[in-house]
């Protein structure tokens, strides 16, 4: 039986020779890094776009409100009731009781109709409450739950909410995440088709070694071995690679974006890859790696036999 | 221990290549396998590595009954064989040590020992101090010895050559021969194919002539013994 410690130099030899093989061809080693970074990167900065835009819907989401217009007739005490009652309602966030003195008052104040208004005789505005949905309501449905609810009391004259744009917003993040979903699996693919094929073109290459390995008894998991260490590296490299050139391009856009934001008026800041995410994307650059590589390498190694 | 017993070779072609042969060569014994171009020679060595299979018939290797493994055992039956090639197959790109090295290396062995049995491979084909040389700047002569101390480095059991001195002139041939005498001096079994019939007389060992895929008796060093087909009862005394 095979003692441990022979077991983990030979592994170790093996990656030390797939580090020999790559640096002996620096040019299309570099090259197949490059494109298997490129293919990561691409999925990588849709995922991005995803965050940033849900992270910006979330600012925006957060500004979702419901204005509930009492009937004129209600007084003051039972809009301060319902108020309270609406607070119980699952769903509802914050509640704002405007009363429509209040309302008058600051309408005087900012409209420039102050002399007009004091031709009125009395108070035309109804006390109006602002619902602001909690977290899991901040969606569609939601508010639209809640508009119903609400809409229903005999004393509301009327719910307002302009929902459509809310609808749009979270079709078209459900849409970009499909999208990142398809590209993943598409460019994931295309690094395992990368890997396999270069390590294919290698096996070729190295026929008769692979040849003579084995008539002296080698097994094809022997010598699949460096080949798979082969992918790894790759895949490590190329998932490196990709964590660079996302991580330049975020840095390069923050300032710009940071500035349009400001022009709406907004804090937004674009976020980047955390570390677990480049730890994600170098993991699994390198078990695409490893994975483009044995299926490149394990039937065609096992195919070549010694002809003496 | 080497024993074919009425086996056939047909390859996918048509060709037939062996014809009911059967032979015996016992451990430790020194063995040629002679006979001339394409009388069958490489498809003997070639069913004895498992690079081909018998069509029909038996091969027994140190009382292994070949056509009963598995090709997943193939490589570890591998490891017990001795294999020179007349081309020698040397990886060119790769130091002289790493060459003889491989069957070690798809082994078990310890990197240690690894180390302490090359030299001692080197040392016995006389080429110790030539690691780190790459073969291609070796003679043929010395490449063909590289060859010879990779087939004994895992300390085979049975050692088989197909024309390991093809290319060599008849000094050099002379000396590989030797090298391969020394190896039976110690145990080892030895079946060497070879049309060099000048060495096999020199030579002076038993010798097992194959013509048209058919085993004939031949008992050097007497060539007065003469040569009689003797199909299907190939063994020689
Ligand atoms: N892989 C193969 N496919 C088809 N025919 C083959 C194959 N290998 C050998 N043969 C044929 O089988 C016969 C025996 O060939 P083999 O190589 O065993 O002869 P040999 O004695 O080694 O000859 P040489 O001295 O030239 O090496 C020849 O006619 C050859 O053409
Ligand atoms: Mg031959």
């Amino acid at each position: 039986m095979i003692s441990p410690g022979t077991y983990f130099s030979r592994h170790a030899q093996a990656l030390l020779s797939a580090f020999g093989r790559l640096i002996r061809q620096p040019l299309g080693t570099l090259l197949t890094i490059f494109v298997i970074a490129i293919a990561l990167a691409l999925p990588s900065t849709l995922w991005l776009v995803v965050k940033n835009a849900r992270i910006a819907a979330g600012d925006v989401t957060d500004s979702i409100e419901l204005s509930i217009f009492f009937k004129t007739d209600v007084p003051l005490e039972k809009a301060e009731q319902l108020t309270a009652a609406a607070r119980q309602r699952p769903g509802v966030g914050e509640v704002t009781l405007i009363p429509a003195d209040d309302a008058l008052e600051e309408f005087r104040r900012y409209s420039g109709f102050g002399a007009a208004l004091d031709a009125l005789q009395g108070n035309p505005l109804p006390h109006v409450i602002i619902v602001r949905p909690d977290t899991a309501y901040a969606n569609p449905q939601g508010v639209e739950s809640l508009k119903r609810y609400l809409s229903a009391w005999p004393e509301v004259e009327t719910v307002q909410f302009d929902g459509e744009w809310v609808r749009r917003l979270t079709a078209i993040l459900d849409l970009l995440r499909n999208v990142f979903a398809v590209f993943a699996v598409v460019l994931g693919v295309g690094v395992l088709a990368v890997v396999g094929n270069a390590i294919r073109l290698e096996i070729r290459a190295r026929r008769s070694e692979i040849e003579v390995t084995k008539l002296v008894g080698g097994t094809n998991a022997f010598v699949r071995r460096p080949f798979l260490f082969e992918g790894v590296i790759f895949g490590l490299f190329g998932g490196a690679a990709a964590v660079g050139v996302v991580s330049l391009a975020v840095a390069s856009l923050i300032e710009p974006v940071g500035r349009l934001a400001a022009l709406y008026g907004g804090r937004f800041a674009l976020t980047g890859l955390e570390p677990l995410e480049a730890l994600v994307l170098i993991f699994g650059g390198s078990l695409l790696g490893v994975l483009g590589a044995w299926l490149g390498a394990a039937r065609l190694i096992a195919r070549i036999e010694a002809r003496g | 221990m080497i024993r074919f017993d009425h086996v056939f070779k047909q390859y996918p072609n048509g060709r037939e290549a062996l014809h009911d042969v059967s032979f015996e060569v016992k451990a430790g014994e020194f063995v040629f396998l002679t006979g001339r171009s394409g009388a069958g020679k490489s498809s003997v060595l070639k069913l004895l590595t498992l690079i081909e299979r018998p069509t029909r018939g038996t091969v027994t290797v140190n009382g292994q009954e070949t056509s009963t493994l598995p090709a997943r055992a193939i490589p570890a039956y591998r490891r017990r064989l001795g294999i020179v090639f007349q081309d020698h197959q040397l990886l060119m790109d790769r130091p002289v040590y790493d060459n003889v090295a491989l069957p070690l290396m798809v082994s078990d062995t310890r990197f240690r020992d690894i180390d302490k049995r090359v030299r001692a491979a080197l040392d016995q084909v006389g080429l110790l101090g030539k690691e780190r040389v790459s073969p291609a700047e070796l003679s043929i002569g010395e490449q063909q010895r590289i060859g010879i101390a990779r087939a004994v480095v895992a300390r085979p059991t049975v050692l088989i050559a197909d024309e390991p001195t093809g290319n060599l002139d008849h000094g050099l041939a002379r000396e590989v021969m030797n090298l391969f005498r020394r190896f039976q001096d110690v145990g080892v079994t030895v079946l060497i194919a070879t049309h060099d019939m000048a060495l096999v007389r020199e030579f002076a060992q038993r010798e097992i002539l194959i013509d048209d895929g058919r085993v004939f008796s031949a008992t050097p060093p007497d060539p007065g013994s003469g040569a009689s087909p003797t199909s299907g009862m190939g063994v020689v005394a």
